[in-house]
């Protein structure tokens, strides 16, 4: 457990050793307003909620969640510290884990500073605080999940840049598998049965259901698991690097 | 003595290449092994599978008795590990790496500091410790990997090329580190400078295209070289040929090669017959011929030419 605290700790204090980490939190945070703002028509719809807010979020983490991940292993691969990383005796899954709670930490601090919105809506309104709350959980839960995917990816390459594209498009199978305009399309091919199974593994179904106020088990346990499977997978990618 | 350091017919494959083929070797406490070879004869390799951080084609290695694959957490926290190169973080500090690692090697927090204060002042980084490691040269990078792997102070030290990148004066300053913490360690260097064999090994492993090709003291595998106690004698070019044939004439001389030098000075080296010494032998007959040297010493390079001569493949031998 100590070497896990460790690794999170020097894996998060590494964001802020370079100016990745003040740029990175700017521009989310600028992203996530004007989305708000001008896409969603935030005052415009008069309505005292976050809605339109969240709604982008699963968009948003498709490329923010992916720009941190990236960095995580293939870094190390690039610079060859990997080789110091994985003989000091920080056990695989501690040295893992440890990195990916770094990353998800990090875009839990970025979430926590969009409190300027929920600040807004109080004043202009009467929200449901609640299902607010419960929608900052879903979004952090499903950011979880896109920077799990990106572990494993950025586990298998040293390039950086690769790691990214592989990790967005992951992340856009999971996300856009149960939009509508996707599942309409693929309708005409495929059955119910499909469908539904494809829905069951992709975010947004599981992501809607919270952000609505609705907290049910189910859906909780749909991202522990993505996070869960992505990570055994990074787990998997590593071990499977050392045999050259 | 029990065996700190085990490789038991390693074997890594690349793809279709084989890189290093049936590797067998022991380390002892006390003992210090130089593992020589040629750029990419699988000196690195051999030791990446010795700490655990690539797996065998097949073979096993073990440190300090765990086996590096089923006990790969004991075998790691018994060894400390230079990797090639000495890799780092760049953004963190000195100081800051050697308290990550320190913390990671559950070092008790109210020994930590002493450890790393100590494990700076070994390696000389007081300069240093609170620069990036990004703005640090080469040298002081490769102290800061020293004393990465210094810092716990291991039973079991595997360094790769730990002298590399070191002007001479830091170069004196890590082997004297080395022969200091010796006695009650195992410690495999690699390297391609002989000279530092002979100052800090006690035994010399010499690989070439994945193979141990000669493995003994460094004196011992001299003497298989046909320089062993050969002779040089530098003198003017005018000389050369009165000396090598005076030289040769004699009983215990089998050869004599030329190599000219700057400045119109020739090198001759003697090479006695079966390791024969003739060092007085040839300064009496230079002496008696009145042929004046400019100096007459043996010859230094018998580990370097025994290396030369198992390690150049016969095609480059004759190409150059």
């Amino acid at each position: 457990m100590g070497t896990l605290f460790t690794v999170a700790k020097r894996e998060f204090s590494g964001y802020f050793a370079t100016p990745i980490a003040a740029i990175f939190l700017i521009i989310f945070l600028a992203v996530s307003a004007a989305f708000t703002f001008f896409v969603g028509y935030f005052l415009e719809r008069g309505n005292a909620d976050l809605q339109v807010f969240f709604n982008f979020h699963p968009w948003l983490y498709l490329f923010f969640a992916p720009a941190l991940s990236m960095r995580l292993w293939a870094e190390e691969r690039r610079q060859g510290t990997i080789e110091l990383f994985l003989t000091l005796p920080i056990p695989l899954w501690a040295a893992v884990l440890g990195k990916f709670l770094a990353a998800w930490l990090f875009l839990g601090v970025a979430l926590i500073l969009t409190f300027p919105m929920w600040v807004t809506v109080n004043i202009l309104g009467q929200p449901d605080n609640g299902v607010i709350l419960a929608s900052y959980l879903a979004s952090f839960l499903m950011a979880g999940g896109y920077l799990a995917i990106g572990s494993c990816l950025s586990a298998a390459t040293k390039n950086q840049v690769i790691a990214f594209v592989l990790t967005v498009t992951v992340a856009f199978v999971f996300t856009a598998g149960g939009a509508g305009f996707l599942t309409n399309l693929i309708s005409e091919f495929v059955g119910k049965s499909v469908l539904d199974a494809i829905a069951e593994i992709s975010v947004l179904p599981h992501f809607n259901q919270i952000v609505k106020g609705v907290i049910a088990l189910k859906d909780l346990a749909y991202f522990v698991a993505l996070i869960l499977a992505w990570l055994l997978g990074a787990m998997a990618v590593i071990d499977y690097k050392k045999a050259g | 003595m029990t065996d700190m350091i085990v490789a038991d017919q390693l074997v890594k494959d690349f793809g279709e290449k084989r890189a290093v083929d049936q590797v067998s070797l022991t380390v002892k406490r006390g003992e210090v092994l130089g593992f020589l070879g040629p750029n990419g004869a699988g000196k690195s390799t051999t030791m990446k599978m010795l700490t655990g951080f690539l797996k065998p084609t097949s073979g096993q290695a073990s440190i300090a008795g765990h086996d590096v694959s089923t006990a790969s957490m004991a075998a790691r926290k018994v060894l400390g590990y230079l990797p090639e190169g000495a890799p780092l973080y760049p953004d963190m500090t000195p100081w800051s790496l050697l308290h990550f690692c320190a913390e990671v090697r559950n070092v008790p927090s109210e020994l930590r500091r002493r450890r790393v204060i100590e494990s700076i002042e070994r390696t000389n980084l007081q300069s240093v410790v609170m620069q990036s490691i990004d703005t640090l040269s080469k040298g002081f990078k490769r102290r800061v990997g020293l004393a990465q792997a210094l810092l716990h102070d291991p039973e079991v030290l595997i360094l790769d090329e730990p002298t590399d990148g070191l002007d001479p004066n830091q170069k004196h300053e890590v082997r004297e580190l080395i022969r200091e913490i010796a006695p009650d360690k195992a410690i495999i260097i690699s390297t391609h400078i002989l000279e530092e064999v002979d100052a800090i090994c006690s035994r010399a492993v010499i690989i070439a295209d994945g193979r141990v090709i000669a493995d003994g003291a460094p004196s011992q595998l001299a003497e298989q070289s046909p320089l062993f106690n050969a002779i040089s004698v530098v003198l003017s070019t005018d000389k050369v040929q009165q000396a090598r044939s005076i030289l040769e004439a004699l009983d215990d001389v089998q050869e004599v090669r030329v190599q000219s030098l700057a400045g119109g000075l020739a090198k001759l080296t003697v090479v006695p017959a079966a390791s024969r010494l003739i060092l007085n032998p040839v300064i009496s007959t230079l002496g008696e011929a009145k042929l004046e040297a400019i100096s007459i010493r043996p010859e230094a390079s018998a580990l370097e030419d025994l290396f030369r001569q198992l390690t150049v493949s016969p095609d480059k031998q004759e190409a150059a």
